[in-house]
């Protein structure tokens, strides 16, 4: 079997005219969008209990005694959902030297000049940030929800320690909700990469210019790719 | 001793009832604090600010206050093991608003052994800090004469009040997920009655009144008990909170820690403070800032998009014919 570095297990070329490239199977497709709508009814949820202004969103969820109950059952399934992409992808968000280059010459990313980048895996600096800043995130908000979590921890840990634990929860929210915007606003930015989340692959273009080493690792696996 | 219809809160607990019907005076015009309600209309009146003063030096233990507590609030609190100490239940619960705490204290000075009663619940601070916790507008709210009450119907159980409490006084139902304090017996004020514990207290240990005549009346009791050798008798109105509308004379006051651990310098935590106060506030500004933010580049900024000849190139490559690797890249 072929030396993987730069791409997972199953990714394959999909098509040769035109290119396309398989990114994420079905499954791991299904998961990202079970994670992304928890998040989703998490920020709303949790934001109507954060500020008095944004209050009225308990309304989608039922009214606030509702709004209570939901938050901590859809922080739990958030949390399996998200190991399970976790244990999928962390061995290709290991930094690597490109990155800090990458890092270094963010205007040439900003403005889109590509080429004057070296040549990445699967993932680039931004996406393994937006990786492992919600992997901590989210061990923090589950560790410091449970201790607050009324109905069923109440006595946990001592009044001092859940003080710590919802001030620690809510700066910890904030930073997931601008690393969430940063996600879904860099997938829209970068034309072409939404639909590896949809149909599960990307156009050979698309490879080639973003993640060429991934594209080179791919294509170089011949046919039968894990089959061989 | 009755009750004057005219005023407007009772100035003793020990009348009794008016005779006369009377209307319920602490109404939505009332309210000096909602919870999670910034833009609270003014109190359309100042009602008298009342008190109620435990006087520990007093107290004989007899739980009187406890039942009246119970009966009136019509609360079953669950027959718990003795242990062998006094205290029954164990804790306040969301069926006990009040709690006899029994301490023994072997005095070091002149070497007596004194048992310390209090009774805890809550101390209606002026500053209370459930009420800054609490997300659920209008579920706390703060009337004019200093009562600080539960409103049932906004409440959503989220113990969040529990977290503000500095005190450890709030407690959530398993059953109906809301929380539960002494309400002062704000129904029973509404109409002229002092609180059902103090009516029920056999020695006075509990007075009711307004907050001026509670003060006055502790500072002759502390008097009186300096006068008999309790050189550091005075009064907990812990002012970290603001002040209280329920307050103690103690026989100690140097040493309040004595009394089934009240608190020393009680005041909300600043880790309460710093949540509801900075982070609230620049968290959602953040959040606000970045969403519109980014839908604003989004439109005004051109898209990284993939050119016709990135694909090209990449049909090369999947067809063997390899281009050349960039020179700065190692592979």
């Amino acid at each position: 079997m072929a030396r993987r570095m730069f791409s997972a297990a199953g990714d394959h070329i999909e098509s040769r005219q035109p290119v396309t490239v398989s990114r994420y199977r079905g499954f791991t497709r299904v998961n990202h969008w079970v994670t992304a709508a928890s998040l989703i009814a998490l920020l709303l949820s949790g934001l109507a209990l954060f500020h008095p202004s944004l209050y009225f969103l308990t309304g989608l969820f039922g009214g606030g005694q509702a709004t209570r109950w939901l938050h901590p059952f859809v922080g739990v399934l958030l949390f399996f959902s998200f190991l399970l992409l976790f244990l999928q992808m962390w061995r290709l968000n290991l930094p690597r030297p490109e990155d800090r280059t990458w890092v270094s010459q963010i205007g040439d990313v900003v403005r889109g000049d590509e080429e004057k980048l070296p040549e990445l895996g699967k993932y680039n600096a931004g996406q393994k940030f937006v990786f492992w800043a919600m992997t901590v995130l989210i061990l923090v908000l589950i560790v410091t929800g449970v201790m607050i979590w009324e109905q069923f921890f109440g006595n946990l840990v001592s009044i001092q320690v859940r003080r710590w634990a919802v001030l620690i929860h809510s700066v910890s929210a904030v930073a997931i909700i601008l690393t969430f915007i940063l996600h879904v606003y860099a997938a829209f930015w970068t034309r072409g990469t939404l639909r590896a989340m949809t149909r599960g692959s990307v156009t050979g273009g698309w490879a080639w210019r973003h993640h060429r080493k991934w594209l080179r690792e791919v294509a170089g696996r011949r046919e039968g790719g894990p089959a061989e | 001793m009755t009750t004057d219809p005219n005023l407007d809160s009772p100035r003793t607990a020990v009348s009794n009832p008016p005779v006369q019907p009377t209307r319920a005076n602490l109404g939505p015009g009332d309210l000096i604090r909602s919870s999670a309600t910034p833009d609270l209309p003014p109190p359309t009146r100042q009602l008298t600010p009342v008190a109620k003063l435990i006087d520990v030096s007093k107290c004989i233990g007899c739980k009187a206050c406890q039942s009246a507590c119970a009966e009136w609030n019509d609360t079953y609190p669950e027959v718990e093991e003795n242990v062998g100490i006094y205290e029954n239940p164990h804790d306040l619960t969301p069926d006990m608003f009040t709690l006899m705490r029994f301490s023994e204290y072997e005095n070091p000075q002149t070497g007596d052994f004194e048992w310390l009663i209090r009774k805890d619940g809550c101390m209606h601070c002026a500053d209370p800090g459930c009420l800054k916790a609490c997300p659920a507008p209008g579920a706390i709210v703060q009337y004019s004469n200093g009562i600080v009450d539960f409103i049932h119907e906004n409440c959503i159980g989220c113990g969040y009040c529990v977290t503000g409490c500095p005190f450890d006084i709030p407690r959530i139902s398993k059953t109906d997920h809301l929380a539960y304090k002494c309400t002062l017996c704000s129904d029973r004020v509404a109409v002229g009655q002092g609180p059902a514990c103090a009516k029920a207290c056999p020695t006075q240990a509990i007075v009711f009144g307004t907050k001026e005549d509670m003060l006055a009346h502790a500072e002759t009791r502390v008097e009186d008990l300096k006068s008999r050798g309790y050189d550091n008798a005075g009064i907990y109105d812990p002012q970290g909170v603001g002040g209280a509308h329920v307050f103690y004379v103690l026989h100690h006051a140097d040493q309040p820690a004595l009394y089934s651990g009240l608190p020393e310098e009680p005041r909300i935590s600043s880790v309460v403070e710093g949540w509801k106060g900075p982070t609230k506030a620049l968290g959602l500004a953040a959040i606000g800032v970045a969403a519109v933010g980014s839908v604003l580049h989004g439109l005004m900024t051109r898209a990284n998009k993939v050119s016709a000849e990135d694909e090209t190139q990449a049909e090369q490559l999947v067809e063997g014919r390899e281009p050349p690797l960039r020179p700065e890249t190692e592979v």
